[in-house]
C-alpha cells in the first residue's frame, strides 16, 4: 500500500504549520537568558524599538501555573527573575511583522547577575554548584539481581571499561511551530506535534482553563524523532500567552538557528562497566554505572534513564547484574526525548565494551555474544524471563552471512597489507528494543481509541497518534482495512483534535503500531458488534450493516470503542524495578564495514546490514524506510553529530556546522526481517520505530577498531578524535 | 533591506560609488547562509548583479581562460574544455555545496567572500589567475595570491566590481586538489590544498589553514630545491612557517597541520620520488 500523504508531500501540497494562512495574526519571539545561571537583574527594552506596537508577556503574564507540567513541575513557562540556562524564555514578544518582532526580541537585554554553574554531569559539583537536592541528582535508579560483589570477586576474568556519548541534535526537517488564538472562549492551538494530550493539558495547568476551553490540534509534522515529544508544551504555552495578551491570533515558528540552540537533545551519557567473566567467555557479573546529563530541569530525565538502565546489561544472560543510574543537573539546556531515550547510550557503551572483552580474552566477538545471547527461559536484568520464541543465535547468523562476515574478515587482512594508508574492518552489535510504554507505564496511560462508522459507510480512526514520516497514517489504516476486509479509500484517519479524538497516548516509545494498532483492532471488533456482526463479518457486510445502523439512528455517532488492557502473564515491580520490563522487546543484529583513511582519520562506512525481529511486518517498505533512517541517523550519532557547547548551550547551531551524514556519506543499507507474531500487537507486530538508532554506533566503532587497531571509547569518533587514538596507539 | 537593480556594469558601478557601503550581489549564495542570524546584514543596501549580462560567458583566448564577474561553478563544470586544461576548477566547483548551490554561486562571489575555507579561490590561485577589477576610476588588476590583505580583508575599494578573472594558459605537468570536510558532501573544508606544477613553477595553495587563503613559499621553494622528504613529519617545519591554523568550531589546529603534511606528502610522494 502506497503512503497516504505521500503524494501530497512529494508534490509540496501537504500544508505545515507555517503554511497555513492566519487572518490578522502576529508573530511571536522568545527574549533568551544570556547565562547559565543567575538573578535577573534588570530587564531593559532598548529605545530603538517602538515598543507601544509590540505585544510583550513575562512570567506574570501566566493565568495560573507558571510550570511546564510534565514529571515534575520545576520548568517555568517564562522565567521569574532566575535563569538557569542559557537561552532560557524570560520574555515573549509579538508584533504584525516577523522582521519586526524580531528587532523587538533582540532590543531587550536581560541583565542576569551571575551565579557559578555546573556545567560537567561527570564530575561532582562543589558546593556552590548545588541547585537540586543535596548533591544534583534529579534521579536515582538501581537494578539488582544475584550477587555481583562475590562474582566479582571469584571471577578468573574482570574487564572495566568506561564509555561516553555525546548530545545529539533530532533535526527534524520542520522546526518547532504553533500557532494558538481564541475561538469565542476557547483558545485553539495548532502545531507540529507528537503528542497533542501532553500539550492539552499543558495548557490547561498552566493557563487554569478546562479541557472545554482549549483544543489542541495536531498540523501535519515534519519529523519528531521525540523532539516533538514534550518540548511542544512551552512554545504551545508561549504563543497562547501571546494570544491571550494580544486579543489577536500568533504564530510562533523557530528558525534552525533558534531551534537547534534551545530546544532539547538527546541526553550525554557516561557509563562504566565491570565485567566477570570465565576464561572462555561467559559472562559472570555485569556491574553497570550509567550517568546522564539531564540539564536544567527535569524533563523526561527521569524516564530516559529507566530505559537508559533496563537496557545496559543487554541481551545476554547473566545471574549476577548490578545497574546504578543517575540523571545530574546541569546548568545545560534541558535534555528530553530523543528516539531510543536511552537505551541508545547504554547500548553503545554495553555493545563497545564487549567487543573490548573479546579483545582482552583473545576471543572473537561472534563467538562472546554467542555464548551469551539469551535463550528463552533466560531472564534479563529485571529478571523478565524470556519466552517469545525468538531464535536470536538465528538472528546472528543471518546478519553474518547478509553481510559476508567472514569473507570480509579475510579480506581485509589482505586488503590492509596492501594498502598504505586505507583500512577496512568490519563489526558487530547484537540488541534489543522493549516496546510501548516501560514498566506499569502503558497501565498509568490508560489509552483509549474510537473506530467510528460514518452514514456513507466508511470508517474512521479517532486516536491522538499523529503522522511525522514514520507512516502513522498508512500503518493505521492498513490495520482497519485489514480487520474489517475494506479498501484503504474507505477508510479515514481522523485529525488529532483533542475535541474529537480520545486520549490514545503519545506518539513515542514505539507504541504506535503495536500498543495503538492492537486498539485499533479491538475497537474496529467493537464497531462491527454495535451493528450486530460477529467477528467474521468483512467488506460489503460490514459496510451494509453501517450505513443500515445510520439510517436506524439518524445523526447520532456510531463508535467502537477500545481501552488498553495489559497482556496476561506481565507484572512489574516499580520499587524494586524488577519483573516484566516491557510486554515485546524486538531484537537485532546489525554489521557495519568501514573504510579508514588514515592519512586524514576520516572514517566511511561502506556496507551495512540490519537483521531484526519485530515480529510481523505490517508494511515492509516503510519497515524497511524507519530502519534505513534510524541507521542514518546511528552514523550520523556515532562519526559526525558533535554539539560544541558553550556554557551549557550549543554554538554549532547552524546546519553549516552541525554535521549530518549527506546521501554520499551512506552506505548501501540492506535491511532483513525475522518474523515472529506478537500475539498482543496489532497482526503480530512489534516495536520498530527506535530498536534501529540503538545498533549502528556500536557496531560502527568495533569496525573502525577493527579496522585500525585502535580503541575508541567514545562518540562521536569525529576524525579529529579518531587521530588522536590512533597516534597514542601506535 | 534596499536592493537597487542594475541593468548595465556602467550603472552597477555608479550604485556602488553612489552609496558607499552597498554589497554587490551576484548568486547570494554566501548572504543567505548568514540571513537568519546576522540582523544587521537586513538594513544594509544590495546592488543586484543578476540582469549584468555582460558578465555572464567565460571566454578563451590563444593566452588565457577569462571567467567573467558572474559566471558560476555550473558553467565550468559544463564546459569540457576547463575540464581538459583546467580540471582543477572542475574538481573544486564540484565540492562546492549541492547543484543548486553551483548554479548559483559565482566564482567572482567566491573570492570576494574571502573565506579563508573557500573552494573556488585555492585553483583559482594555483592557476595564478587575476582578479580584474572596474569602478567609475578605472581598472585595475591584482593577482589573487596578493589580493588578500588579512581576514576577510582585500584589495578592492567599495566601488569596485569584480568583472573578471583571468587565467594564464600553462601546460601543466603535475595538479591536485585536495579538500579535507566532516562528511563526502556540502561540506566546508577543514583543510584544503591546491598543488600545480608549470614552466612558472610550483605552487601550493592551502584553505582553512590561515586566515586567508594563502601560497605556501616555504614549500613552493622545498619543491623547487628537490629536497629529499623521507616522512610527513619533514613538511612540518616548512607548513610551520607557511601557514598559521587554529581551533575552531569545525576542527583543531594540530589535526589540520598533520593531515596538511600527509595529504602533502602522500601526494607528491610520486612525483617527487619520495620514499
Amino acid at each position: 500500500m502506497q503512503r497516504r500523504e505521500g503524494l501530497a508531500k512529494l508534490t509540496g501540497r501537504e500544508r505545515y504549520v507555517d503554511d497555513l494562512p492566519l487572518e490578522g495574526a502576529l508573530w511571536g519571539m522568545t527574549v533568551r537568558s544570556p547565562a547559565p545561571r543567575g538573578r535577573v537583574s534588570a530587564v531593559r527594552f532598548r529605545p530603538d524599538v517602538n515598543w507601544s506596537e509590540i505585544v510583550v508577556v513575562d512570567y506574570r503574564d501566566v493565568p495560573t501555573a507558571n510550570e511546564i507540567l510534565l514529571i515534575e513541575r520545576d520548568q517555568p513557562v517564562l522565567a521569574a527573575g532566575y535563569v538557569r540556562h542559557v537561552h532560557e524564555a524570560v520574555l515573549l514578544v509579538a508584533h504584525p511583522s516577523r522582521e519586526m518582532a524580531r528587532r523587538a526580541a533582540r532590543a531587550v537585554d536581560v541583565v542576569v547577575a551571575p551565579e557559578p554553574p555546573a556545567l560537567d554531569f561527570r564530575a561532582p559539583p562543589r558546593p556552590e554548584q548545588i541547585q537540586f537536592g543535596r548533591d544534583n541528582v534529579l534521579k536515582r535508579l538501581q537494578i539488582a539481581k544475584g550477587d555481583v560483589e562475590q562474582a566479582l570477586a571469584r571471577a578468573p576474568v574482570v574487564v572495566e571499561g568506561v564509555y561516553e556519548t555525546g548530545a545529539q541534535e533530532h533535526v527534524y526537517l520542520e522546526t518547532q511551530g504553533m500557532i494558538a488564538w481564541l475561538e469565542n472562549d476557547v483558545l485553539v492551538v495548532k502545531g507540529s506535534m507528537q503528542c497533542p494530550y501532553y500539550v492539552l493539558n499543558a495548557l490547561q495547568h498552566a493557563l487554569g482553563r478546562d479541557e472545554r476551553r482549549v483544543r489542541v490540534i495536531q498540523t501535519p509534522t515534519g519529523g519528531g524523532f521525540g523532539g516533538k515529544e514534550e518540548y511542544p508544551s512551552t512554545i504551545a504555552l508561549h504563543a497562547a500567552l501571546l494570544a491571550l495578551k494580544a486579543g489577536r491570533p500568533v504564530k510562533m515558528v523557530y528558525d534552525r538557528p533558534e531551534d537547534m540552540a534551545s530546544t532539547t537533545k538527546r541526553h550525554p551519557s557516561l557509563v562504566r562497566h565491570r565485567t566477570a567473566l570465565t576464561t572462555d567467555g561467559r559472562l559472570l557479573a555485569q556491574d553497570i554505572e550509567v550517568v546522564l546529563d539531564g540539564g536544567a530541569y527535569v524533563t523526561l530525565s527521569p524516564v530516559v534513564l529507566s530505559r537508559g538502565i533496563i537496557h545496559a546489561a543487554g541481551p545476554y544472560a547473566c545471574d549476577n547484574v548490578r545497574i546504578v543510574g543517575r540523571a545530574m543537573f546541569t546548568n545545560a539546556v534541558p535534555f528530553g526525548a530523543f528516539r531510543g531515550f536511552g537505551a541508545p547510550q547504554t547500548l553503545f557503551a554495553l555493545e563497545r565494551h564487549m567487543d573490548v572483552i573479546a579483545r582482552a580474552l583473545g576471543l572473537d566477538p561472534v563467538e562472546l555474544r554467542r555464548r551469551n545471547l539469551l535463550r528463552d527461559g533466560q531472564s534479563t536484568a529485571t529478571g523478565q524471563v524470556i519466552r517469545d520464541g525468538t531464535d536470536r543465535i538465528a538472528v546472528l547468523e543471518r546478519a553474518l552471512a547478509l553481510s559476508g562476515y567472514r569473507e570480509k574478515q579475510h579480506s581485509h587482512a589482505a586488503f590492509n597489507a596492501a594498502q598504505r594508508s586505507q583500512r577496512r574492518g568490519i563489526g558487530l552489535a547484537t540488541f534489543y528494543h522493549g516496546a510501548g510504554f516501560t514498566g506499569g507505564g502503558e497501565v498509568h496511560l490508560n489509552s483509549r481509541l474510537q473506530v467510528a462508522g460514518l452514514p456513507d459507510g466508511r470508517v474512521e480512526v479517532l486516536s491522538a497518534n499523529i503522522e511525522m514520516g514514520q507512516g502513522t497514517l498508512t500503518v493505521f489504516t492498513q490495520i482497519v482495512a485489514d480487520r474489517l476486509g475494506l479498501a484503504p479509500e474507505e477508510v479515514v484517519i481522523g485529525e488529532p483534535d483533542t475535541a474529537r479524538v480520545p486520549n490514545s497516548g503519545p506518539t513515542v516509545a514505539s507504541r504506535t503500531t503495536m500498543v495503538v494498532g492492537r486498539l485499533i483492532e479491538r475497537a474496529a471488533d467493537d464497531l462491527r458488534h454495535r451493528v450486530g456482526l460477529d467477528d467474521r463479518a468483512r467488506g460489503a457486510a460490514v459496510k451494509d450493516a453501517i450505513m443500515r445502523w445510520h439510517r436506524e439512528h439518524r445523526g447520532e455517532p456510531l463508535l467502537g470503542e477500545a481501552v488498553y488492557e495489559r497482556p496476561p502473564g506481565i507484572a512489574w515491580d516499580e520499587e524494586r524495578y524488577q519483573g516484566d520490563a516491557y510486554a515485546a522487546f524486538a531484537w537485532a543484529a546489525y554489521v557495519a564495514e568501514v573504510e579508514v583513511d588514515l592519512r586524514t582519520c576520516t572514517t566511511r562506512v561502506i556496507d551495512f546490514v540490519a537483521v531484526q525481529e519485530v515480529g510481523k511486518v505490517i508494511n515492509p517498505t516503510l519497515a524497511r524506510g524507519q530502519v534505513q533512517g534510524g541507521v542514518v541517523q546511528g552514523l550520523g550519532w556515532a562519526l559526525m553529530e558533535e554539539c560544541k557547547v558553550e556554557n551549557g548551550a550549543m554554538i554549532n547551531n547552524q546546519l553549516t556546522n552541525y554535521i549530518i551524514p549527506t546521501s554520499d556519506d551512506v552506505p548501501p543499507i540492506r535491511v532483513a526481517f525475522v518474523e515472529n507474531p506478537y500475539p498482543h500487537g496489532a497482526q503480530g507486530a512489534k516495536g520498530l520505530g527506535e530498536l534501529p538508532i540503538d545498533g549502528p554506533a556500536p557496531a560502527i566503532l568495533n569496525a573502525v577498531a577493527a579496522a585500525t587497531g585502535a580503541d575508541p571509547r567514545a562518540i562521536p569518533l569525529t576524525a579529529e578524535r579518531l587521530m588522536e587514538i590512533v597516534e597514542r596507539t601506535h | 533591506m534596499r536592493v537597487l537593480l542594475a541593468d548595465r556594469v556602467p550603472e552597477a558601478l555608479g550604485l556602488l560609488a553612489g552609496d558607499g557601503a552597498a554589497i554587490p550581489v551576484a548568486g547570494g549564495t554566501d548572504l543567505l547562509v548568514h540571513w537568519p542570524v546576522r540582523i544587521d546584514a537586513h538594513d544594509r543596501t544590495y546592488v543586484d548583479l543578476s540582469r549584468l549580462e555582460d558578465l555572464k560567458p567565460l571566454r578563451w583566448s590563444d593566452r588565457e581562460l577569462v571567467l567573467g564577474g558572474l559566471t558560476t561553478y555550473w558553467d565550468v563544470i559544463q564546459d569540457e574544455r576547463i575540464g581538459r586544461e583546467f580540471p582543477l576548477l572542475v574538481r573544486a566547483a564540484r565540492q562546492v555545496g549541492a547543484i543548486q548551490i553551483q548554479a548559483r554561486g559565482t566564482w567572482a562571489g567566491n573570492i570576494v567572500n574571502a573565506s579563508p575555507a573557500a573552494d573556488g579561490v585555492p585553483v583559482l590561485m594555483a592557476y595564478d589567475a587575476v582578479v580584474v577589477l572596474e569602478s567609475g576610476r578605472g581598472r585595475e588588476e591584482v593577482p589573487l595570491d596578493h589580493f588578500y590583505t588579512g581576514y576577510k580583508e582585500m584589495r578592492r575599494r567599495a566601488d569596485q566590481l569584480v568583472v573578471a578573472i583571468r587565467i594564464p594558459r600553462r601546460p601543466y605537468s603535475y595538479q591536485v586538489f585536495e579538500k579535507v570536510g566532516s562528511r563526502r558532501a556540502q561540506a566546508i573544508a577543514k583543510v584544503g590544498l591546491a598543488v600545480t606544477r608549470s614552466d612558472a613553477g610550483w605552487r601550493v595553495v592551502a584553505a582553512s589553514m590561515a586566515p586567508t587563503i594563502r601560497r605556501c613559499p616555504m614549500l613552493e621553494r622545498l619543491l623547487e630545491q628537490r629536497v629529499q622528504v623521507a616522512h610527513p613529519g619533514d613538511l612540518v617545519p616548512a607548513i610551520t612557517q607557511d601557514v598559521s591554523p587554529i581551533d575552531d568550531v569545525r576542527s583543531t589546529a594540530e589535526y589540520r597541520r598533520r593531515v596538511m603534511a600527509r595529504v602533502l606528502y602522500d601526494d607528491l610522494r610520486e612525483t617527487c620520488g619520495w620514499p
